[in-house]
């Protein structure tokens, strides 16, 4: 059964069409990767998927629910429930500790748990690092703890739009055993990235160019 | 966690303070400004009532014939009388009084207008209260050369000196009475300067009665008329019960000269219609606008509250365009703004609020001399309107927030 269903999506921005009769299937489990140039259109998809967004055209269906008629309470709903966020810049709440931003997504989500944030941690290999500020870490740390914030809710689907693409060669290391890890235990992943070899890890690539899939 | 974000906040951004500052600013000013006008306006009348009597009190008879002949009658009131003016509501409102008695005298065979008054009359009220009245209050912007008299000295209008020869410390010998030394010599603008001013006791023997008074003036401590108050003015029975209750027991100039003809029988009571007036007036046009500035300001507060919050939304929206796509929802978004800027203004308004309360006083000390009271309910007022100035203030922040879309702010390069 597909976790998530794209059928004739279409994203326009004034004139400018970012996505253009785009359908895609993915299955629950799946990592799947999204490869493209620049201005293709990948972090629309992403967009549309992570319930951050809604298409002008076609439907986007994700674990049963409609988003392209979802109100915004009822996305706010979703990507609460269903889905973990990977950004390229690391965002992080600049002053809160790095268990704290983790205990954000929980706050949200049902109820914030410090032990458990804390195994999240200690999971991308950062429990020392938790009552660190983001400024007192590096990238590639902070990235962790993005992506520790992310899996902290056991979501469905974790969604990752170039995750590498700031990261050192160990840090990035780190953070794809991290995703094997997640992929491994079940969790449908999405990743965005200009790297085959990091393509190459999913079990399927999906290559965008001008808003439409080749 | 939402206690731990909005503290990290409060304590991280310096943002905060500004906004704390103009809160406190605004609140300060229309502290002052609203203290000032509700607390002062007794100093007002007080210092107004400084230039005089505002009541005149005479018998009906002469009030009748004034009214149509323009002349004062033969009718005299009684002096015994007088102290049960004392007795009425508003008793503790009668600052000062003194009777007048018209009469003349021989002075080396001239005739000189003489007028009674009290200089510095002690006398027990019906309540049995001791107190010290006389004219001198009534007539403080008289110029005196000399002292103003007291005990059974006479003092002299300036034009009556100047015609007798009679200078400061000399002796006035009038047919028929014993020496008594002059003790000033006044200029009133034109009111006494032609008369001798005697203790009315010494008045009274020259006019044959030692009991009369031709009328009286009373300074009153008053509220500035309104429009109740001119409309009992022209005919308190007109009034509704209510009203009727609520104009009785208001300090207004009408309803103490009401309450004087009640407690004495025979006597007209009148207000000393252009001062009252015109004071009333210009009271009350200085409140209106003082409470006009007062609104700017809490205008020109809400104002400055929207920039404020607005760009500080606008400097974190990346802050809170990752709380909602963490699944933060609108509203939890906006109450954590909310909560931080009340929190701030919070502490803005009572330190403002203090600061203005001060500000008060010390213009009540520079311009009265006095302190300026803060009646609690307007205080209380005073915070509700700010605060709601506050968070109107936080609306086009709100707006900005509710729209905010966090994939805009979180891809951005
Ligand atoms: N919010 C937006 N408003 C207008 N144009 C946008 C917006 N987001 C993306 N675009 C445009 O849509 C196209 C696809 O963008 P995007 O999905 O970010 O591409 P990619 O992530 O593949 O680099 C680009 O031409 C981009 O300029
Ligand atoms: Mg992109």
């Amino acid at each position: 059964m597909s976790l998530i269903e794209l059928n004739g999506v279409a994203k326009a921005y004034g004139d400018l069409l970012a996505l253009d009769d785009v359908s895609l299937s993915v299955a629950a489990g799946e990592w799947l990767s999204i490869m493209g140039p620049s201005g293709s259109g990948k972090t629309t998809l992403m967009n549309l998927i992570g319930a951050l967004d809604t298409p002008t055209a076609g439907t986007v269906v994700l674990d049963g629910h409609d988003l392209s008629r979802a109100s915004a309470r009822e996305l706010t709903q979703i990507r609460r429930q269903t889905i973990g966020l990977i950004f390229q810049k690391f965002h992080l709440i600049p002053q809160l500790t790095a268990i704290e931003n983790v205990m954000v997504a929980q706050y949200y989500h049902s109820l914030t748990d410090r032990a458990e944030a804390f195994a999240a941690l200690e999971r991308v290999g950062l429990a020392e690092r938790a009552d660190h500020l983001p400024r007192q870490l590096s990238g590639g740390e902070q990235q962790r703890v993005c992506v520790a914030r992310a899996l902290i809710n056991c979501p469905k689907l974790v969604l990752a739009d170039e995750p590498t693409g700031n990261l050192d060669e160990e840090n990035e290391a780190q953070v794809l055993r991290l995703f094997a890890e997640l992929h491994q235990g079940g969790t449908t992943l999405i990743v965005v990235t200009h790297d085959p070899a990091v393509a190459a890890l999913g079990g399927r690539t999906v290559k965008l160019s001008h808003g439409r899939i080749k | 966690m939402f206690v731990k974000l909005t503290a990290r906040s409060l304590t991280r951004s310096t943002a905060h303070w500004l906004l704390a500052l103009t809160v406190a600013l605004g609140a300060a000013l229309t502290t002052a400004i609203t203290t000032l006008v509700a607390g002062s306006a007794e100093q007002v009348s007080q210092q107004l009532k400084v230039y005089g009597s505002n009541i005149t009190i005479r018998p009906q008879q002469a009030a009748a014939l004034d009214e149509l002949y323009g002349t004062t009658g033969s009718a005299t009131l009684s002096l015994a009388a007088l102290p049960q003016i004392k007795t009425i509501f508003w008793a503790y409102n009668i600052l000062d009084f003194s009777p007048f008695l018209e009469t003349t005298a021989q002075v080396d065979g001239q005739e000189v207008r003489v007028v009674g008054v009290w200089f510095d009359e002690t006398l027990t009220t019906p309540a049995g209260e001791e107190l010290t009245t006389g004219v001198h209050p009534l007539r403080q912007w008289w110029e005196v050369d000399g002292e103003w008299a007291s005990g059974s000295a006479a003092m002299l209008g300036q034009n009556l000196a100047a015609t007798l020869g009679l200078p400061v410390g000399a002796n006035l010998r009038m047919a028929g009475m014993p020496e008594i030394p002059i003790s000033g010599v006044f200029d009133s603008g034109g009111e006494f300067d032609d008369a001798v001013l005697l203790p009315i006791s010494l008045a009274g023997q020259l006019a044959g009665d030692a009991d009369a008074a031709n009328w009286v003036e009373v300074m009153a401590l008053t509220t500035p008329d309104n429009e109740l108050a001119r409309r009992a003015a022209a005919d308190p029975q007109a009034l509704s019960a209510k009203d009727w209750e609520t104009w009785y027991c208001t300090a207004y100039v009408s309803s103490i000269a009401y309450q004087i003809e009640e407690v004495w029988d025979g006597v007209v009571a009148r207000p000393v219609r252009q001062v009252a007036q015109a004071e009333g007036e210009v009271i009350s046009r200085i409140t209106q606008l003082l409470l006009g500035v007062a609104g700017l300001t809490l205008l020109a507060t809400a104002i400055a509250i929207a920039n404020l919050v607005t760009k500080s939304v606008l400097e974190r929206s990346a802050e809170l365009g990752l709380l909602k796509a963490l699944g933060a929802s609108n509203l939890a978004v906006l109450a954590l703004v909310e909560v931080e800027t009340l929190l701030v203004a919070v502490v803005g308004v009572g330190a403002g609020m203090v600061a203005g309360v001060g500000l008060a006083q010390w213009v009540g000390w520079q311009a009265f001399g006095s302190a300026v009271a803060a009646p609690a309910a307007v205080l209380a007022l005073l915070v509700a309107l700010l605060l709601l100035a506050v968070l109107l203030g936080t609306w086009p922040a709100g707006r900005l927030l509710w729209r905010l879309k966090p994939q805009e702010v979180l891809h951005g390069a």
